[in-house]
């Protein structure tokens, strides 16, 4: 053995007992770092500082709009920003001489209040049947599931379009259309996350112990599932968005004369020739409000991956 | 056992198909009430109803009617619109083909794109380049297709005047003109269905890139190329192959936003025009085959990830 | 040892590694760490997890987990700096000059890929050998490592062979491209005694004949003992103590090194265990399982599809410990499982207290649950990460014997206090404490219960050897306080050897032998508990050789284990099977005094005696080289 060994051996003694002590009072450290709260890059900041901006200009849009929706107080239709009696036209006006502005704001009200209703119904029916199944399995699961399958083999707009085709189209039935449509991607997740939960060993555990099946559900399941749940809410409420102005576009949504963002697009789209922008206003809303939740979600969710790929050379 | 699988998949593609028809008659023969009603209107006498009630066959019990419609479908009879009376198939031919056309054109541009950028992206994580697609494919996917377009529109036709507005298809075009008629729904529905397939196909090869075999051929000294090619690649195929198949069935939510903005003379533009007009016949039988054309693309994929995998191709 | 005549290979000078959270804060994890390798030498870097001897070891390849940074010191392979080579260089050092060998070869292999193309790949690719050169150097090396179907292995996929094969065959993988130095990380932690012995074997062969020299990382003082030169002690980071093997084994200086080797699972011998006394005793068995036959699928007379367990008796006398011990798959958790009723058996009875037990835990009544509680294996998964520890303490007070309020919250401190954590752990959730004290937790839960019988499914078998020697402990303190019986699973004869009444051996689904551990552990043996007991690495320089001395270790290896219907479970790897009786009918059950039983075929004399078997030993090894010449699958 070299000289160097025996002194760094002898250092080692005096630090030793030092370890000694530690070990006799903790033997190891924590595996995982405590609890870590839940930290937004700015680009998260900013993007949930807009969604916010939108959810209460939704809520209180009517109240501080400059014109009512169906006003036709501009110059003319297809006018850049201007001013006259009634008012200023900070957006300029549409095809029949409304206030974009205004209307893009009466029209939060209405994309995002139909789509948040039809989120909403979205995972009441899709989590209460998902976790069911989960939890229930045998046929209960097999039943819900198969038809489940076949429901998602449709592509969703396919099934809003026979829908429509069907029961014609106002609020109430595209809130249920959406609701219906996507509870069954809120079903397969749902059904997977309690699957996965099901088979933990705490749920195992609880379930030796004789637990019955709602305390189960209601301790073990739903808190582990909320998290991801709500990760996927937002999610889901933007493919919402984006089928609702689809529909509206396709002149099968919300009808005039109601100021709804994917309608707007449609009803202008002849003024783009003109060099109007009124229909590209109400897309560009659309496009804050949806990005704005994704960049959200890609800023909780995806932190992992890629650390690996950084390492090859 | 790669067969029994693989044939496990198109009895599960069939049984699918047979479902999505009982809720497409469903949703279109029975909830929706009297469809004799329907078709002629509040004007109709009841002598009327009654007869056409007799000629579509509403007074045989549902089941009967829905395995005659079934019948109808696969003999290829998909019954008269209700404009015109016309026969559903001759208004959907040529259609149908205008649609396969643009769809086709499309899969061959984004596929290769999509691969192409996605890989790309996978191998250089956080730098500003795959900061740079991330970010533009994310948006991409969060703004309606009509978005896109729209600006499409904008750029293209209104400011630049480089592609007309509209997809003109006349007979006896040059394949110049022809090219040019098309661009504009093309390039929209490759801007939309790649962003799709960048992102998918990245997170794909990133997640293997994380498999200890990955880090495994880093110690070994193995290029960065070839770990992406040889070692990620290989065992990202399976999901790859799933996102494009799931990618070119959302090319049907696509094309029916841009056969309707640009107005081109494809199958979805008629089904629009039909849900528009509440002309259920013609709805059923469009609808029908756009599910038929997903299930079949998503049994392709099915078989095409069971085809590569190795545990299934090299059993014990 | 001669150091000073070698050349020096690699020095490793005050290298410091550090990781940074999410507030940029640098953690270090490794804090200034010097020494040296010598050519044809083997370095162990022992310590415990966070120690830092994997990230140690990788430094050599230039490379860190990712996360982690270099941050200070300098490795020099043959007097160049690694940690500063520009990438091109690095990607030559990886596998050219150092090659790295996992602990889970099932995880590192592409299952995309087939075996040969990924040994061969290193030495092909950094220009050493061209592909027909490898090709014939990985079949040599097959040939040398004792791979089955040498010649035609490299053209399968890794899911087609075995774990044990998987682990010799990246070996191979390392030694392909000839590099100086190999990094052996953990490499046979993952396996069973019996294929760890000779995946030990097969890698110390190769490092001499190959004269490579090594860094073998692991925390296993026995298995260091016989494969390192020099050994290297960590602790959080640090070296404590360094020196030849000889002078660390025999004359260890440091306390933290004394400490690892007190907590050395020792050689399971007669005498170990910690024999209650007779005042618990009552006639009536706590639990009891008789004649019981248990597996998944569906059950078709009693048969079910996939049989695990089959005709398995074992009584669990009254403040008694059963230790079950068997190699993974031979169906140790699923005796558990049945016995809580999470699986329910296809055929035969469980009791507890001469009660018979419904065969699903729906269908039991509360009372009995109680009674019986299971401790899961791995407390990560077990404890739900949504709930404090007083809410996971609580729910078994409150569901079973109706405790609230302040009632409930006094015994949960007073459970907290039976496993010796502090009282101000019950606002904490499982995610903020460290692995020994989640399993404490997850023992707490199920004494919270009040039971009568502790299934306890490999608690220890996730720790590192101090945290798990001290559950061992704590479960001994629990047992002479409280009165419970317990069956404790585990793979590692040692720990049930000191910790069991009784023992049952479990081979196959079967129950080859058991009975008081004093009477299993001393002759006469079943062949499979000779086979187990010979292959517990003793903390020894030497032991290894001394083993394989003995021809029977050369038996008994890497054949799969099959679960049969008919004839013996051991019989494709017995020395001492009888070709005609031992396959072909179900040895009988041979009683012993004590409880003791046997199931063999070969009488009581035959057994005690199996020195003179050494005829039908050489026989046997015989019969296996004849067998592992047929093709395979």
């Amino acid at each position: 053995m070299s000289e160097s060994e025996n002194q760094n051996g002898n250092q080692n003694e005096e630090v030793g007992q030092e370890v000694i002590e530690q070990l006799d009072k903790f033997d190891e450290l924590p595996d995982a770092p405590p609890k870590r709260k839940l930290k937004l890059s700015w680009i998260g900041k900013i993007s949930t500082a807009i969604v916010v901006f939108w959810v209460v200009i939704a809520a209180i849009g009517p109240f501080i709009a400059p014109f009512h929706e169906m006003d036709m107080d501009g110059d003319d239709s297809f006018l850049d920003a201007h001013s006259n009696e009634y008012g200023t036209f900070y957006l300029g006006t549409d095809y029949l001489g409304r206030d974009t502005f205004s209307r893009i704001i009466w029209g939060a009200r209405m994309t995002i209040g139909i789509s948040l209703a039809s989120t909403i119904l979205a995972y009441l029916i899709g989590i209460t049947l998902g976790i069911a199944a989960a939890v229930k399995g045998g046929w209960v699961d097999m039943g819900i599931s198969r038809v489940n399958d076949a429901i998602l083999a449709l592509p969703s707009i396919m099934l809003g379009l026979i829908a429509i085709a069907a029961f014609g189209s106002s609020i109430p039935i595209l809130v249920i259309i959406a609701g219906i449509i996507y509870a069954s991607s809120v079903f397969r997740i749902a059904r997977a996350l309690g699957l996965d939960i099901m088979v933990q060993d705490y749920v195992e555990a609880a379930k030796v112990r004789g637990e019955g099946l709602w305390w189960i559900i209601k301790s073990e399941v739903l808190p582990n599932a909320a998290m991801p749940l709500a990760t996927d809410f937002g999610l889901r409420l933007v493919f919402v968005v984006l089928f609702i102005s689809s529909l509206s576009f396709l002149g099968l949504g919300v009808q005039p004369p109601q100021a709804d963002w994917g309608s707007m697009v449609r009803e202008n789209l002849a003024g783009l020739t003109y060099n109007s922008w009124a229909a590209v206003w109400p897309a560009f809303a659309i496009a804050t409000f949806t990005i704005a939740i994704n960049l959200i979600v890609d800023d909780i969710s995806a932190k992992s991956g890629g650390s690996l790929a950084k390492k090859m050379v | 056992m790669m067969m029994q699988m693989a044939l496990r998949r198109v009895w599960i593609g069939i049984a699918t198909m047979f479902v999505v028809s009982v809720i497409v008659f469903i949703m279109t023969s029975i909830l929706p009430g009297d469809v004799a009603q329907i078709v002629l209107g509040q004007s109709a006498t009841p002598e009327t109803l009654a007869v056409l009630r007799r000629e579509l066959g509403l007074d045989q019990p549902a089941y009967v009617r829905y395995f005659m419609w079934l019948g109808d479908m696969a003999t290829g009879d998909l019954g008269t619109s209700k404009a015109g009376g016309a026969a559903i198939a001759d208004l959907i031919g040529g259609r149908f083909m205008n649609t396969m056309v643009l769809a086709g054109l499309v899969a061959l541009i984004s596929i290769p794109i999509s691969i192409f950028l996605g890989l790309w992206a996978a191998m250089h994580p956080g730098t500003w380049l795959d900061r740079t697609v991330t970010f533009g494919t994310l948006s991409t996917i969060s703004v309606p297709e009509f978005f896109i377009a729209t600006l499409m529109v904008l750029i293209l036709a209104v400011n630049l005047h480089w592609l007309p507005s509209t997809a003109m298809l006349r007979d006896n075009m040059t394949f110049l003109e022809f090219m040019r008629g098309m661009a504009m729904p093309i390039i929209t529905l490759v801007i939309v269905v790649s962003a799709q397939m960048i992102r998918m196909t990245r997170a794909g090869i990133l997640n293997v890139m994380s498999s200890p075999y990955i880090e495994m051929a880093i110690l070994k000294g193995v290029p960065r190329g070839r770990i992406i090619l040889r070692h990620a690649f290989f065992n990202a195929i399976g999901p790859i192959i799933n996102v494009i198949a799931l990618n070119l069935a959302y090319l049907v939510s696509g094309v029916v936003i841009v056969e309707t903005i640009f107005a081109y003379p494809g199958l979805a533009k008629l089904m629009i025009d039909g849900v528009q007009t509440r002309d259920l016949p013609l709805v059923q039988a469009c609808a029908m085959i756009f599910c038929g054309t997903y299930v079949i693309l998503i049994l392709i994929a099915d078989i095409g990830s069971i085809v590569s995998n190795p545990r299934l191709r090299h059993p014990k | 040892m001669s150091d000073q005549q070698l050349e020096k290979l690699v020095e490793v000078k005050d290298l410091r590694i550090s990781a940074y959270n999410d507030e940029k804060e640098e953690i270090q994890i490794v804090k200034g760490v010097t020494f040296d390798i010598y050519k044809g030498q083997v370095v162990a870097l022992i310590g415990e997890s966070g120690s830092g001897k994997t990230t140690i070891s990788l430094a050599s390849l230039s490379y860190t987990k990712p996360g982690l940074e270099f941050t200070g010191g300098e490795v020099l392979l043959n007097g160049e700096d690694v940690l500063t080579a520009p990438p091109d260089r690095q990607r030559e050092i990886r596998g050219a000059n150092v090659a790295y060998l996992a602990q889970s070869a099932a995880a590192t292999f592409n299952p995309a890929i087939t075996i040969g193309e990924q040994v061969t790949e290193s030495a092909v690719l950094h220009g050493i050998l061209t592909q027909e050169e490898a090709t014939k150097r990985a079949t040599e090396l097959y040939h040398a490592l004792e791979l089955p179907n040498p010649d035609r292995i490299g053209i399968r996929y890794p899911h087609q062979v075995s774990g044990g094969q998987l682990q010799r065959l990246m070996a191979a993988m390392a030694l392909c491209g000839k590099p100086d130095l190999m990094v052996l990380d953990e490499p046979t932690t993952a396996l069973d005694v019996t294929t760890q012995i000779e995946v030990l074997k097969a890698f110390k062969k190769v490092i001499r004949e190959e004269n490579s020299a090594a860094i073998y990382v692991t925390h296993d003082l026995a298995v260091v003992a016989q494969i390192a030169d020099h050994i290297v002690v960590l602790y959080g980071g640090e070296i404590m103590e360094q020196g030849s093997a000889d002078q660390i084994i025999n004359n260890p200086t440091h306390a933290y090194t004394r400490r690892l080797m007190d907590a050395v699972r020792p050689k399971p011998v007669a005498g170990l265990g910690t024999a209650v006394g007779e005042e618990h005793d009552r006639e009536v068995p706590a639990v009891s399982v008789d004649n019981m036959t248990a597996g998944y699928g569906g059950i078709v007379n009693g048969e079910p599809a996939i049989t695990i367990l089959r005709d398995v008796s074992v009584d669990v006398k009254n403040a008694h410990v059963v230790g079950v011990i068997g190699e993974s798959g031979c169906g140790k958790s699923t005796l558990a499982r049945v016995m809580a009723g999470i699986l329910p058996q296809a055929r035969g009875t469980v009791k507890l207290e001469d009660q018979e037990l419904e065969g699903s835990l729906n269908d039991r009544k509360l009372e009995e649950l109680q009674k019986i509680q299971f401790v899961f294996q791995m407390a990560d998964t077990a404890l739900n990460p949504k709930q404090t520890i007083s809410q996971i303490l609580g729910r078994p007070l409150e569901f079973y014997h109706g405790l609230k309020g302040k009632e409930k919250h006094a015994k949960v401190t007073e459970i907290l206090q039976m496993v010796e954590l502090p009282p101000e752990f019950a606002s904490r959730y499982p995610m903020e404490l460290s692995g020994g004290q989640k399993q404490r937790i997850n023992m707490a839960r199920s004494l919270a219960a009040n039971p009568e019988v502790l299934l306890c499914d490999e608690v220890t078998s996730a720790l590192d050897s101090i945290v798990g020697a001290n559950v061992i402990k704590l479960l001994t303190a629990l047992r002479d306080k409280t009165g419970v019986s317990f069956v404790f699973i585990s793979h590692d004869l040692s720990t049930v050897a000191s910790f069991a009444d009784e023992i049952v051996v479990l081979y196959a689904g079967r129950v080859v032998e058991q009975g008081p551990t004093d009477e299993v552990l001393e002759p006469p043996f079943h062949p499979y508990t000779r086979l187990l007991i010979s292959s517990v690495p003793e903390l020894r320089i030497g032991w290894l050789e001394d083993t394989m001395q003995k021809r029977e270790m050369a038996v008994g290896i890497a054949k799969g284990v099959e679960i049969t219907a008919v004839g013996c479970p051991f019989y494709n790897r017995c020395p001492m099977g009888i070709e005609g009786t031992c396959d072909q009918q179900s040895p009988p059950i041979r009683e012993l005094e004590g409880g003791h039983q046997i199931s063999c075929h070969l009488t009581i004399e035959d057994l005690k005696d199996a020195e003179k078997h050494t005829q039908q030993i050489l026989h046997g090894y015989e019969k296996l080289e004849d067998a592992s010449l047929k093709p395979h699958g």
